[in-house]
Protein backbone atom coordinates (compact mmCIF):
# COMPACT_ATOMS: atom_id res chain seq x y z
CA UNK A 1 0.00 0.00 0.00
CA UNK A 2 1.32 3.46 -0.88
CA UNK A 3 2.26 5.78 1.96
CA UNK A 4 0.26 8.72 0.71
CA UNK A 5 -2.89 9.56 -1.17
CA UNK A 6 -3.90 12.74 -2.99
CA UNK A 7 -6.93 14.66 -1.81
CA UNK A 8 -8.27 17.02 -4.47
CA UNK A 9 -10.22 19.51 -2.43
CA UNK A 10 -12.61 21.90 -4.12
CA UNK A 11 -12.05 25.22 -2.42
CA UNK A 12 -14.15 28.35 -2.54
CA UNK A 13 -12.74 31.53 -1.09
CA UNK A 14 -14.93 34.41 -2.19
CA UNK A 15 -12.34 37.02 -1.24
CA UNK A 16 -9.88 35.47 -3.74
CA UNK A 17 -12.01 34.12 -6.59
CA UNK A 18 -15.68 34.14 -7.49
CA UNK A 19 -15.54 30.45 -8.49
CA UNK A 20 -14.22 27.37 -6.66
CA UNK A 21 -10.81 25.95 -7.57
CA UNK A 22 -9.30 22.51 -7.00
CA UNK A 23 -6.32 22.28 -4.66
CA UNK A 24 -4.39 19.03 -4.25
CA UNK A 25 -2.83 17.83 -1.01
CA UNK A 26 -0.79 14.73 -0.21
CA UNK A 27 -1.95 13.12 3.01
CA UNK A 28 -0.78 9.93 4.75
CA UNK A 29 -2.70 6.83 3.67
CA UNK A 30 -3.38 5.02 6.93
CA UNK A 31 -5.62 2.02 7.35
CA UNK A 32 -8.01 3.53 9.86
CA UNK A 33 -8.09 7.05 8.50
CA UNK A 34 -11.35 8.42 7.18
CA UNK A 35 -11.58 11.25 4.62
CA UNK A 36 -12.21 13.54 7.60
CA UNK A 37 -8.88 12.51 9.13
CA UNK A 38 -7.20 13.46 5.86
CA UNK A 39 -8.88 16.87 5.92
CA UNK A 40 -7.91 17.37 9.57
CA UNK A 41 -4.31 16.48 8.64
CA UNK A 42 -4.39 19.17 5.93
CA UNK A 43 -5.81 21.69 8.40
CA UNK A 44 -3.24 20.86 11.12
CA UNK A 45 -0.10 20.34 9.02
CA UNK A 46 -0.43 21.62 5.46
CA UNK A 47 -2.91 24.46 5.12
CA UNK A 48 -4.68 26.05 8.07
CA UNK A 49 -6.96 28.09 5.80
CA UNK A 50 -9.04 25.06 4.75
CA UNK A 51 -12.60 25.25 6.12
CA UNK A 52 -14.88 22.29 6.78
CA UNK A 53 -17.45 21.22 9.37
CA UNK A 54 -17.12 18.30 11.72
CA UNK A 55 -17.94 17.42 15.29
CA UNK A 56 -18.41 13.88 16.61
CA UNK A 57 -16.27 11.85 14.13
CA UNK A 58 -18.54 8.83 14.67
CA UNK A 59 -21.53 9.22 12.34
CA UNK A 60 -23.87 10.74 14.91
CA UNK A 61 -23.76 14.52 14.55
CA UNK A 62 -24.29 14.71 10.78
CA UNK A 63 -21.92 17.67 10.37
CA UNK A 64 -19.26 16.30 8.03
CA UNK A 65 -21.33 15.49 4.94
CA UNK A 66 -19.44 16.21 1.71
CA UNK A 67 -19.30 15.00 -1.86
CA UNK A 68 -16.58 12.36 -2.21
CA UNK A 69 -15.76 11.31 -5.77
CA UNK A 70 -19.23 12.48 -6.78
CA UNK A 71 -21.18 10.72 -4.02
CA UNK A 72 -22.68 12.34 -0.92
CA UNK A 73 -20.91 10.81 2.09
CA UNK A 74 -20.28 11.33 5.78
CA UNK A 75 -16.52 11.92 5.60
CA UNK A 76 -16.01 10.46 9.08
CA UNK A 77 -17.46 7.14 7.88
CA UNK A 78 -15.71 7.00 4.49
CA UNK A 79 -12.23 5.54 4.53
CA UNK A 80 -9.23 6.67 2.51
CA UNK A 81 -8.15 3.09 1.80
CA UNK A 82 -11.42 2.47 -0.07
CA UNK A 83 -10.29 5.09 -2.59
CA UNK A 84 -6.64 3.99 -2.88
CA UNK A 85 -4.56 4.68 -4.89
CA UNK A 86 -6.58 7.87 -5.37
CA UNK A 87 -6.83 10.71 -6.08
CA UNK A 88 -9.96 11.45 -4.05
CA UNK A 89 -12.07 14.46 -5.04
CA UNK A 90 -13.67 16.16 -2.02
CA UNK A 91 -16.34 18.75 -2.78
CA UNK A 92 -18.99 20.50 -0.72
CA UNK A 93 -22.44 18.89 -0.56
CA UNK A 94 -24.36 19.53 -3.77
CA UNK A 95 -27.64 21.41 -3.97
CA UNK A 96 -26.66 23.84 -1.21
CA UNK A 97 -25.04 27.27 -1.55
CA UNK A 98 -21.36 27.16 -0.56
CA UNK A 99 -20.24 29.56 2.15
CA UNK A 100 -16.56 28.68 2.05
CA UNK A 101 -14.50 25.68 0.90
CA UNK A 102 -16.46 22.62 2.10
CA UNK A 103 -18.93 24.52 4.29
CA UNK A 104 -22.46 24.81 2.91
CA UNK A 105 -25.43 26.90 3.97
CA UNK A 106 -28.25 24.60 5.19
CA UNK A 107 -30.48 27.50 6.23
CA UNK A 108 -33.12 26.41 3.72
CA UNK A 109 -33.55 23.07 5.51
CA UNK A 110 -33.53 24.74 8.93
CA UNK A 111 -36.37 26.99 7.76
CA UNK A 112 -38.38 24.08 6.35
CA UNK A 113 -37.93 21.62 9.22
CA UNK A 114 -40.15 23.37 11.82
CA UNK A 115 -42.97 23.71 9.27
CA UNK A 116 -43.63 19.94 9.55
CA UNK A 117 -43.79 20.23 13.37
CA UNK A 118 -41.31 17.45 14.17
CA UNK A 119 -42.29 16.94 17.77
CA UNK A 120 -44.96 15.00 19.69
CA UNK A 121 -48.23 16.92 19.53
CA UNK A 122 -51.02 16.06 21.98
CA UNK A 123 -54.60 17.28 21.93
CA UNK A 124 -54.37 17.64 25.70
CA UNK A 125 -51.03 17.29 27.48
CA UNK A 126 -51.18 14.97 30.50
CA UNK A 127 -49.73 16.34 33.74
CA UNK A 128 -46.17 15.14 34.49
CA UNK A 129 -47.44 13.42 37.66
CA UNK A 130 -49.39 10.95 35.50
CA UNK A 131 -46.10 9.60 34.17
CA UNK A 132 -44.83 8.79 30.69
CA UNK A 133 -46.88 8.19 27.59
CA UNK A 134 -46.46 4.43 27.35
CA UNK A 135 -45.64 2.60 24.16
CA UNK A 136 -45.23 -1.05 23.20
CA UNK A 137 -42.12 -2.33 21.34
CA UNK A 138 -44.34 -2.88 18.28
CA UNK A 139 -45.48 0.74 18.38
CA UNK A 140 -41.86 1.84 18.66
CA UNK A 141 -40.94 -0.25 15.61
CA UNK A 142 -43.51 1.67 13.55
CA UNK A 143 -41.44 4.86 13.51
CA UNK A 144 -38.02 3.93 14.91
CA UNK A 145 -36.35 3.72 11.51
CA UNK A 146 -37.35 7.31 10.70
CA UNK A 147 -36.14 8.56 14.09
CA UNK A 148 -32.56 7.63 13.15
CA UNK A 149 -32.22 10.71 10.91
CA UNK A 150 -29.23 12.87 11.90
CA UNK A 151 -30.02 15.82 9.60
CA UNK A 152 -26.78 15.30 7.68
CA UNK A 153 -28.31 16.55 4.42
CA UNK A 154 -26.88 13.76 2.29
CA UNK A 155 -30.41 13.00 1.07
CA UNK A 156 -30.94 16.59 -0.10
CA UNK A 157 -27.58 16.50 -1.82
CA UNK A 158 -28.54 13.29 -3.68
CA UNK A 159 -32.04 14.46 -4.66
CA UNK A 160 -32.34 15.84 -8.22
CA UNK A 161 -35.87 17.09 -7.46
CA UNK A 162 -34.49 19.34 -4.71
CA UNK A 163 -31.79 20.53 -7.13
CA UNK A 164 -34.38 21.48 -9.73
CA UNK A 165 -37.13 22.66 -7.37
CA UNK A 166 -35.61 24.29 -4.29
CA UNK A 167 -39.09 24.83 -2.83
CA UNK A 168 -39.41 21.04 -2.35
CA UNK A 169 -39.73 20.26 1.34
CA UNK A 170 -37.20 17.48 0.86
CA UNK A 171 -36.57 13.90 2.02
CA UNK A 172 -35.39 14.41 5.63
CA UNK A 173 -38.12 16.89 6.59
CA UNK A 174 -40.83 14.55 5.27
CA UNK A 175 -39.23 11.48 6.88
CA UNK A 176 -39.12 13.35 10.20
CA UNK A 177 -42.77 14.35 9.83
CA UNK A 178 -43.59 10.68 9.30
CA UNK A 179 -41.48 9.79 12.33
CA UNK A 180 -44.05 11.68 14.44
CA UNK A 181 -47.12 10.77 12.36
CA UNK A 182 -46.39 7.09 12.98
CA UNK A 183 -45.66 7.58 16.69
CA UNK A 184 -48.53 6.18 18.79
CA UNK A 185 -48.08 9.03 21.32
CA UNK A 186 -48.60 11.70 18.69
CA UNK A 187 -51.95 13.26 17.80
CA UNK A 188 -50.72 15.93 15.40
CA UNK A 189 -50.99 14.20 12.00
CA UNK A 190 -53.79 16.55 10.90
CA UNK A 191 -51.61 19.58 11.70
CA UNK A 192 -48.90 18.25 9.37
CA UNK A 193 -51.33 17.31 6.61
CA UNK A 194 -51.51 20.66 4.78
CA UNK A 195 -47.76 21.17 4.44
CA UNK A 196 -47.02 17.53 3.59
CA UNK A 197 -49.81 17.32 1.01
CA UNK A 198 -48.92 20.63 -0.64
CA UNK A 199 -47.30 20.70 -4.12
CA UNK A 200 -43.96 21.44 -2.38
CA UNK A 201 -44.46 18.41 -0.13
CA UNK A 202 -44.80 14.75 -1.03
CA UNK A 203 -46.24 15.36 -4.50
CA UNK A 204 -43.03 17.01 -5.71
CA UNK A 205 -41.20 13.72 -5.12
CA UNK A 206 -40.94 11.53 -8.21
CA UNK A 207 -39.34 8.56 -6.44
CA UNK A 208 -35.82 8.73 -7.73
CA UNK A 209 -34.79 6.82 -4.61
CA UNK A 210 -31.31 8.32 -4.30
CA UNK A 211 -32.18 9.84 -0.90
CA UNK A 212 -32.51 6.36 0.57
CA UNK A 213 -29.39 5.13 -1.22
CA UNK A 214 -27.39 8.06 0.21
CA UNK A 215 -28.69 7.85 3.78
CA UNK A 216 -25.92 6.73 6.15
CA UNK A 217 -28.47 5.69 8.82
CA UNK A 218 -30.75 3.54 6.61
CA UNK A 219 -33.71 5.83 7.22
CA UNK A 220 -35.30 5.28 3.77
CA UNK A 221 -36.91 8.71 3.27
CA UNK A 222 -38.19 7.58 -0.13
CA UNK A 223 -40.37 4.98 1.61
CA UNK A 224 -41.63 7.60 4.09
CA UNK A 225 -42.69 9.85 1.21
CA UNK A 226 -44.36 7.11 -0.85
CA UNK A 227 -46.17 5.85 2.23
CA UNK A 228 -47.50 9.31 3.02
CA UNK A 229 -48.64 9.71 -0.59
CA UNK A 230 -50.97 6.76 -0.02
CA UNK A 231 -52.10 8.21 3.33
CA UNK A 232 -52.76 11.64 1.77
CA UNK A 233 -54.62 10.17 -1.20
CA UNK A 234 -56.78 8.02 1.09
CA UNK A 235 -57.47 11.02 3.32
CA UNK A 236 -58.43 13.18 0.32
CA UNK A 237 -60.95 10.55 -0.81
CA UNK A 238 -62.35 10.29 2.73
CA UNK A 239 -62.66 14.09 2.93
CA UNK A 240 -64.59 14.06 -0.33
CA UNK A 241 -66.89 11.15 0.38
CA UNK A 242 -67.50 11.04 4.12
CA UNK A 243 -69.33 13.48 6.40
CA UNK A 244 -67.00 15.44 8.69
CA UNK A 245 -67.58 13.29 11.79
CA UNK A 246 -66.71 9.98 10.11
CA UNK A 247 -63.30 10.95 8.59
CA UNK B 1 -21.75 37.11 2.41
CA UNK B 2 -21.29 35.95 -1.18
CA UNK B 3 -22.41 32.37 -1.60
CA UNK B 4 -21.45 30.11 -4.48
CA UNK B 5 -24.32 28.35 -6.25
CA UNK B 6 -23.11 25.41 -8.28
CA UNK B 7 -24.82 25.48 -11.68
CA UNK B 8 -26.73 22.31 -12.58
CA UNK B 9 -25.00 20.66 -15.56
CA UNK B 10 -27.18 20.24 -18.66
CA UNK B 11 -26.58 16.49 -18.63
CA UNK B 12 -26.98 15.99 -14.87
CA UNK B 13 -29.40 13.16 -15.61
CA UNK B 14 -26.58 11.10 -17.13
CA UNK B 15 -24.51 11.26 -13.94
CA UNK B 16 -26.24 8.30 -12.31
CA UNK B 17 -28.27 5.36 -13.55
CA UNK B 18 -31.07 6.21 -11.10
CA UNK B 19 -31.25 9.78 -12.48
CA UNK B 20 -31.51 8.41 -16.03
CA UNK B 21 -34.25 5.96 -15.03
CA UNK B 22 -36.07 8.81 -13.29
CA UNK B 23 -35.98 11.00 -16.42
CA UNK B 24 -37.04 8.10 -18.66
CA UNK B 25 -39.91 7.31 -16.27
CA UNK B 26 -41.05 10.94 -16.40
CA UNK B 27 -40.86 10.74 -20.20
CA UNK B 28 -42.89 7.51 -20.16
CA UNK B 29 -45.97 9.56 -19.18
CA UNK B 30 -46.03 10.93 -22.74
CA UNK B 31 -46.26 7.39 -24.11
CA UNK B 32 -48.94 6.42 -21.59
CA UNK B 33 -50.92 9.42 -22.87
CA UNK B 34 -50.26 8.30 -26.46
CA UNK B 35 -51.75 4.86 -25.73
CA UNK B 36 -54.84 6.54 -24.27
CA UNK B 37 -55.21 8.58 -27.48
CA UNK B 38 -54.59 5.46 -29.60
CA UNK B 39 -57.25 3.54 -27.66
CA UNK B 40 -59.74 6.39 -28.16
CA UNK B 41 -58.97 6.37 -31.90
CA UNK B 42 -59.58 2.61 -31.93
CA UNK B 43 -62.92 2.98 -30.15
CA UNK B 44 -63.87 5.75 -32.57
CA UNK B 45 -62.97 3.50 -35.51
CA UNK B 46 -64.97 0.58 -34.11
CA UNK B 47 -68.01 2.80 -33.56
CA UNK B 48 -67.71 4.08 -37.16
CA UNK B 49 -68.42 0.67 -38.71
CA UNK B 50 -66.37 -2.07 -40.33
CA UNK B 51 -64.99 0.07 -43.20
CA UNK B 52 -63.56 2.63 -40.81
CA UNK B 53 -62.22 -0.14 -38.56
CA UNK B 54 -60.44 -1.70 -41.56
CA UNK B 55 -58.91 1.70 -42.42
CA UNK B 56 -57.72 2.02 -38.80
CA UNK B 57 -56.12 -1.43 -39.00
CA UNK B 58 -54.39 -0.55 -42.29
CA UNK B 59 -53.02 2.66 -40.79
CA UNK B 60 -51.88 0.79 -37.68
CA UNK B 61 -49.90 -1.63 -39.83
CA UNK B 62 -47.70 1.11 -41.31
CA UNK B 63 -44.08 0.79 -40.29
CA UNK B 64 -43.83 4.18 -38.58
CA UNK B 65 -46.91 3.61 -36.45
CA UNK B 66 -45.69 0.13 -35.49
CA UNK B 67 -42.32 1.68 -34.53
CA UNK B 68 -44.01 4.33 -32.37
CA UNK B 69 -46.16 1.68 -30.68
CA UNK B 70 -43.20 -0.61 -29.98
CA UNK B 71 -41.28 2.30 -28.40
CA UNK B 72 -44.43 3.29 -26.48
CA UNK B 73 -44.81 -0.29 -25.23
CA UNK B 74 -41.23 -0.31 -23.90
CA UNK B 75 -41.86 2.96 -22.04
CA UNK B 76 -45.22 1.79 -20.68
CA UNK B 77 -43.54 -1.38 -19.40
CA UNK B 78 -40.87 0.79 -17.71
CA UNK B 79 -43.70 2.87 -16.21
CA UNK B 80 -45.47 -0.22 -14.88
CA UNK B 81 -42.37 -1.95 -13.53
CA UNK B 82 -41.13 1.15 -11.71
CA UNK B 83 -44.63 1.74 -10.35
CA UNK B 84 -44.69 -1.79 -9.00
CA UNK B 85 -41.27 -1.12 -7.48
CA UNK B 86 -42.78 1.83 -5.61
CA UNK B 87 -45.84 -0.04 -4.35
CA UNK B 88 -44.12 -2.01 -1.55
CA UNK B 89 -42.69 1.26 -0.22
CA UNK B 90 -46.09 2.93 -0.10
CA UNK B 91 -48.26 0.03 1.04
CA UNK B 92 -47.69 -1.23 4.56
CA UNK B 93 -50.07 -4.08 5.34
CA UNK B 94 -50.28 -5.85 8.68
CA UNK B 95 -51.66 -9.35 9.04
CA UNK B 96 -52.05 -10.74 12.57
CA UNK B 97 -49.81 -7.97 13.89
CA UNK B 98 -46.93 -8.69 11.51
CA UNK B 99 -45.95 -6.66 8.50
CA UNK B 100 -46.45 -8.38 5.17
CA UNK B 101 -42.96 -8.56 3.57
CA UNK B 102 -42.50 -5.89 0.85
CA UNK B 103 -41.53 -8.46 -1.86
CA UNK B 104 -44.92 -10.12 -1.32
CA UNK B 105 -46.69 -6.79 -2.02
CA UNK B 106 -44.73 -6.46 -5.27
CA UNK B 107 -45.48 -10.09 -6.16
CA UNK B 108 -49.21 -9.46 -5.62
CA UNK B 109 -49.05 -6.58 -8.10
CA UNK B 110 -47.31 -8.72 -10.72
CA UNK B 111 -49.85 -11.50 -10.12
CA UNK B 112 -52.74 -9.03 -10.60
CA UNK B 113 -51.06 -7.80 -13.80
CA UNK B 114 -50.77 -11.36 -15.08
CA UNK B 115 -54.40 -12.21 -14.27
CA UNK B 116 -55.74 -9.02 -15.90
CA UNK B 117 -53.58 -9.59 -18.98
CA UNK B 118 -54.86 -13.18 -19.22
CA UNK B 119 -58.48 -12.00 -18.94
CA UNK B 120 -57.97 -9.36 -21.66
CA UNK B 121 -56.15 -11.89 -23.88
CA UNK B 122 -59.06 -14.32 -23.40
CA UNK B 123 -61.62 -11.64 -24.34
CA UNK B 124 -59.68 -10.67 -27.48
CA UNK B 125 -58.56 -14.09 -28.68
CA UNK B 126 -61.46 -16.36 -27.84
Amino acid sequence: MADEITLEVVRYRPELRIEPVVQSYQVPLREHWAILDGLTYIKDHLDGTLSFRWSCRMGICGSCGMTVNGDPQLTCATFLTDYAPGPVRVEPLRNFPVIRDLVVDIGDFMDKLPTVKPWVIRDVDSPVEEGEYLQTPEELDEYKQFSMCINCMLCYSACPVYALEPHFLGPAAIALAQRYNLDSRDEGASEREDILSSPEGIWACTFVGECSAACPKDVDPAAAIQRYKLTAATQAIKNFLLPRGAR
Amino acid sequence: MSLYHRPIPLFWWLERRSYLVFVLRELSSVFVAWFVVYLLLLINAVSGGSAEYERFLDRSGQWWLVTINVIALVFVLLHAVTWFGLAPKAIVVRLRGRRVPPPLIAAAHYAAWLVLSAVIAWVILR
